[in-house]
């Protein structure tokens, strides 16, 4: 039932996972405009471009995210980007979370005051808009990582994607049920064999092997913790909410002066729950964000591994298997062929990996420097107007009207 | 205007808590604060004016000096010079404001003519006493009315109760102190110092202090309890017994939970004996005297129908018995009946922010933990990364999540000992209070029997009249002698015990307004000193995030 337009936020909706990729105005992807009905997210997916291989220089789809899914499975079935880090799914939008909490404060309705049930459903509003926002995000950095990548945007397939103004889910069922899923699940069990199995020829991958395996388990590890760090911050701010209303509740008919002090107390506590609150979603925002993007692209760097140890592994074999024919003198010529198409394949794979992973070990740097600072600025901030509210409370209440008497509490060494 | 008196502010400092009048209000005296970076946090509100200039704090030194960290912790060694420098003792900032102050307008206009000065402290290694300003006392400040010393039984108006309670101003600060378990196994105890500083002529010394355990306290409550509720006086409560804590302290665990029960406890009877003092009628009693001065108290014995629960039990039967009361006695009584409805009312309330500044406690303790787990993790991601300046700037941001933890707990213990706890001694007190409205009613039930009686016993004398018996006539008229007496001695007590219980609502619900506020006050003091710190932590690692290339 609920709709809601993300109209003009996404243009200065800070990208923080990765460096703006929108540098080169030859392909200029974004998504303005996303649209939430139900269950289904509808993108906007605009597009401006100068190339001549589009039919037009300016125009926008609708695309849903098991299109997006189609065109990242599409991407990565295709042989000859194996040598490329393929840039990681966006994940699906979940609105789970803020949907059940919609559901509880519609049951719990008759239990609280007006006031209250507006406030609540005011605040599920916003963490509904924060889900939806991050959810645009995320799938448009995954385009722009292709738009900017000087061999996807090339791909037939992305063009078809930015450009075929009618639904994409009819030409993907094939593709996924061919190829999809018996493909992802042999990646992923070739971990073991990656680490166990071939003997690494070029100190560059096995380094990077090393290193891209630990850290991606480390990298999982914090992105968890920081997210129930981040809960924990959350659920402070809704507790200042509770102080705050009820605080906020007494009868009516009381008008005592006690009562307006309670209600200038439910302030404060109102003040400090907004704070909390910006604290946890900024943090959200700039760390968590970051370290569940870049466990994502851990593993898309894995995965390119992984095709390269294969492509090592199908070498070792077809060298072997040249040298049995030699020896049976039988098929001599083809397995000649297979090897040498091995090697080249190999050789491709291990250039543009190498290429691939060093530009990632530096995308990676500048998109944790750039997020850290910039969360770290926002911790600042924060803290610096809370302390001034506070402060600023604190003389509202000490503040007395007539002169001499004037004590109010000590500041005392902070 | 809005003065520093501490050295050391830089220009900075001066100029955002000197603005005067109408440059405040133009944003910061004239500076323009930078601008943010990101554009999605023009949102965050800043709805006054003043906190446009928040960027102008402290560039160079601050304003908040000083060191220490907690803001309550005890600590073991006493130092005799001064029996007040202990940290364990419980510091009211001090209001000494007219008795209506509280009334006044408090509009969010903050720069009218107000003066006021800000009175800030460094610390000492004595402790917190060095307080800049004419206040001699940081602590408990009991003020004893001259009108108190001669009670008079004419009901007086409110405005002139309210004067009576402005009278001379004597001191009185107490302290309770320095925790020392005293024996081994089940039979041991806690024993707490209680340290007495005044100038009142009724003690025997300005300076004193003594040992008490806690069943001491719980003796104390029933001797004034029994003494003085019977006159309508609201009596604070003692802290509640607990059996889980105490084993736990006697079987010796030596964990932060036994030494957060036992800082518990001290910081609750402390209160309990500052609210004791503070009450003009009870600082009269002998029985508190010696509870402050005498060397060896005889060992409180009974003490265990106080325990929580039978407290608690008692109160609300006594809730009961004034809800059965329908029948309405005089003009004053809807005054008596409202109150009681809001004294309930508040109790709700009370009892509601109870629970959620409970929980607000343990979120805060739980954002702890996940605090600490979340550093070790990024100082682990750290360790692994590559790129030098990058892995040196994530294991410096697992420092100050570190830090970080060490505020929430800080902060943790702010919610606790500020809020929570103040707001269990009210939902206690209020108990008190009910009580209170109960001996009122219990004295006017007796005022009715008694008439009744008289009644009775006037028919008879009319029935004997009738009858011609005149040998029982005299008995008869001694008889009617006897209660009349007795009724218009109840009927003065019953006007004495409303007067009281009038008088005892005035000045709890005035002690409650300004107990309240100080608290707030103190927790915002608690949360400035929290940010403050966090501001430091995230400026100085700024430049190592910067530094990453």
């Amino acid at each position: 039932q609920a709709a809601w337009s993300s109209e003009g936020f996404g243009s200065h909706w800070v990208r923080s996972v990765s460096v703006d990729l929108n540098n080169d105005a030859s392909l200029v992807i974004d998504i303005p405009d996303a649209l939430c009905e139900r269950d289904k997210v509808k993108f906007t997916v605009h597009t401006k471009t100068t190339l001549s291989s589009f039919q037009k220089p300016e125009f926008s789809v609708p695309r849903q995210h098991e299109e997006f899914i189609w065109l990242h499975d599409t991407i990565v079935e295709t042989e000859e980007y194996a040598g490329l880090i393929i840039p990681p799914a966006p994940p699906k939008p979940d609105f789970e979370g803020p949907r059940e909490k919609m559901h509880k404060l519609g049951e719990g309705e008759s239990s609280m005051t007006k006031e209250e049930y507006a406030k609540m459903k005011q605040e599920l509003e916003a963490e509904y808009l924060a889900v939806f926002k991050k959810t645009v995000q995320v799938h448009e950095v995954f385009l722009q990582r292709f738009s900017s990548h000087p061999i996807f945007r090339k791909d037939r397939n992305f063009q078809i994607f930015l450009e075929y103004d009618q639904d994409l889910s009819v030409r993907r069922k094939n593709a996924k049920e061919m190829f999809g899923g018996f493909f992802k699940n042999m990646v992923k069990s070739a971990d073991e064999v990656l680490i166990s199995g071939v003997k690494e020829v070029d100190e560059f991958f096995e380094q990077e092997k090393t290193f891209l395996l630990d850290y991606s388990s480390k990298i999982k590890d914090a992105t968890a913790k920081a997210e129930k760090m981040t809960r924990s911050h959350k659920n402070v701010a809704d507790d200042y909410n509770h102080i705050s209303g009820a605080l906020n509740s007494t009868a009516a008919d009381n008008n005592t002066a006690f009562k307006k002090h309670l209600e200038k107390y439910a302030e404060v506590f109102e003040k400090l729950r907004k704070l909390e609150d910006r604290v946890a979603s900024d943090q959200e925002l700039k760390l968590t964000e970051l370290l569940r993007y870049y466990t994502r692209d851990i593993q898309a760097a894995k995965d390119l591994l992984y095709r390269r140890a294969r492509a090592l592994a199908d070498n070792e074999n077809s060298n072997k298997a040249l040298d049995k024919a030699r020896l049976k003198g039988k098929d001599i010529a083809q397995a000649e062929e297979n090897q040498k198409q091995c090697l080249q394949k190999f050789d491709k794979l291990s250039e543009s990996g190498k290429k691939e992973l060093t530009s990632f070990k530096a995308r990676r740097v500048v998109a944790f420097r750039k997020n850290l600072i910039e969360m770290t600025e926002l911790e600042i901030k924060h803290a610096k107007v809370r302390r001034l509210k506070c402060c600023v409370y604190h003389y509202m209440f000490t503040r007395q009207c007539s002169g001499s008497h004037g004590k109010p509490g000590n500041l005392r060494e902070f | 205007m809005f003065l520093s008196r501490l050295r050391l502010p830089s220009s900075e400092i001066q100029s955002t808590l000197t603005c005067n009048g109408q440059s405040a209000m133009s944003g910061g005296c004239g500076r323009n604060p930078p601008p943010f970076p990101d554009n999605e946090d023009q949102e965050a509100e800043l709805d006054t004016q003043v906190l446009d200039s928040d960027d102008d704090d402290d560039e160079g030194e601050d304003i908040f000096t000083g060191a220490r960290s907690k803001p309550i912790t005890p600590t073991s060694a006493p130092d005799e010079g001064d029996i007040f420098s202990e940290e364990g003792s419980y510091v009211r900032s001090d209001v000494h404001h007219a008795t209506n102050g509280l009334h006044s307008d408090e509009e969010l206009d903050l720069f009218t003519e107000a003066t006021v000065e800000l009175t800030l402290t460094n610390t000492t290694s004595q402790g917190r006493r060095e307080i800049i300003g004419p206040t001699a006392s940081a602590c408990n400040t009991t003020r004893v009315p001259n009108s108190i010393l001669k009670p008079s039984i004419v009901t007086k108006t409110m405005e002139e109760l309210e004067e009576e309670e402005s009278g001379d101003q004597f001191e009185l600060n107490i302290a309770v102190t320095n925790p020392e378990k005293i024996g081994d196994g089940m039979n041991a105890y806690m024993s707490y110092k209680v340290s007495t500083q005044t100038t009142l002529p009724m003690f025997l010394n300005k300076t004193f202090s003594v040992r008490r355990r806690f069943s001491d306290f719980l003796g104390l409550y029933e001797k004034i309890s029994a003494k003085h509720s019977l006159l309508g006086c609201i009596i604070p409560p003692p802290p509640q017994k607990s059996v889980v804590g105490m084993t736990k302290v006697k079987v010796g665990k030596e964990d932060s939970s036994s030494a957060e029960f036992v800082e518990k406890r001290r910081a609750a009877l402390e209160r309990y004996l500052q609210r004791v003092v503070a009450h003009p009628s009870l600082l009269q009693d002998p029985d508190v005297r010696e509870f402050l001065e005498r060397d060896e108290l005889p060992r409180a014995v009974n003490t265990q129908a106080l325990s929580g629960p039978g407290l608690l039990k008692m109160i609300n039967r006594a809730s009961d018995a004034v809800n059965k009361m329908t029948i309405k006695m005089n003009e004053s009584d809807n005054w008596f009946e409202s109150k009681l409805q809001e004294v309930e009312n508040e109790e709700q309330l009370l009892r509601r922010l109870h629970a959620a500044v409970d929980s607000l406690v343990n979120h805060r303790k739980e954002l702890c933990s996940n605090t600490v787990v979340f550093s070790k993790s990024v100082a682990m991601l750290g360790s692994v990364e590559e790129n030098s300046a990058l892995s040196r700037a994530l294991s410096q941001l697992a420092e100050v999540e570190d830090k970080m933890e060490q505020l929430h707990q800080q902060q943790a213990f702010s919610d606790f000992f500020i809020l929570a706890e103040l707001l269990a001694d009210y939902v206690r007190l209020l108990g008190a209070v009910r009580c209170c409205f109960e001996q009122r009613m219990k004295v006017w039930q007796r005022l009715q029997e008694a008439q009744s009686t008289l009644q009775k016993k006037r028919e008879a004398e009319a029935k004997l009249l009738w009858a011609n018996k005149p040998e029982k006539l005299q008995q008869a008229k001694d008889d009617i002698n006897e209660w009349e007496s007795k009724v218009s001695q109840y009927e003065r007590d019953f006007e004495r015990v409303t007067c009281t219980v009038r008088k005892e609502m005035l000045r709890f619900e005035k002690e409650k307004a300004r107990d309240f506020k100080q608290h707030i006050v103190k927790y915002l003091e608690s949360l400035l000193h929290t940010q403050h710190r966090l501001v430091k932590c995230w400026e100085a690692f700024l430049p190592e995030a910067k530094a990453i290339a």
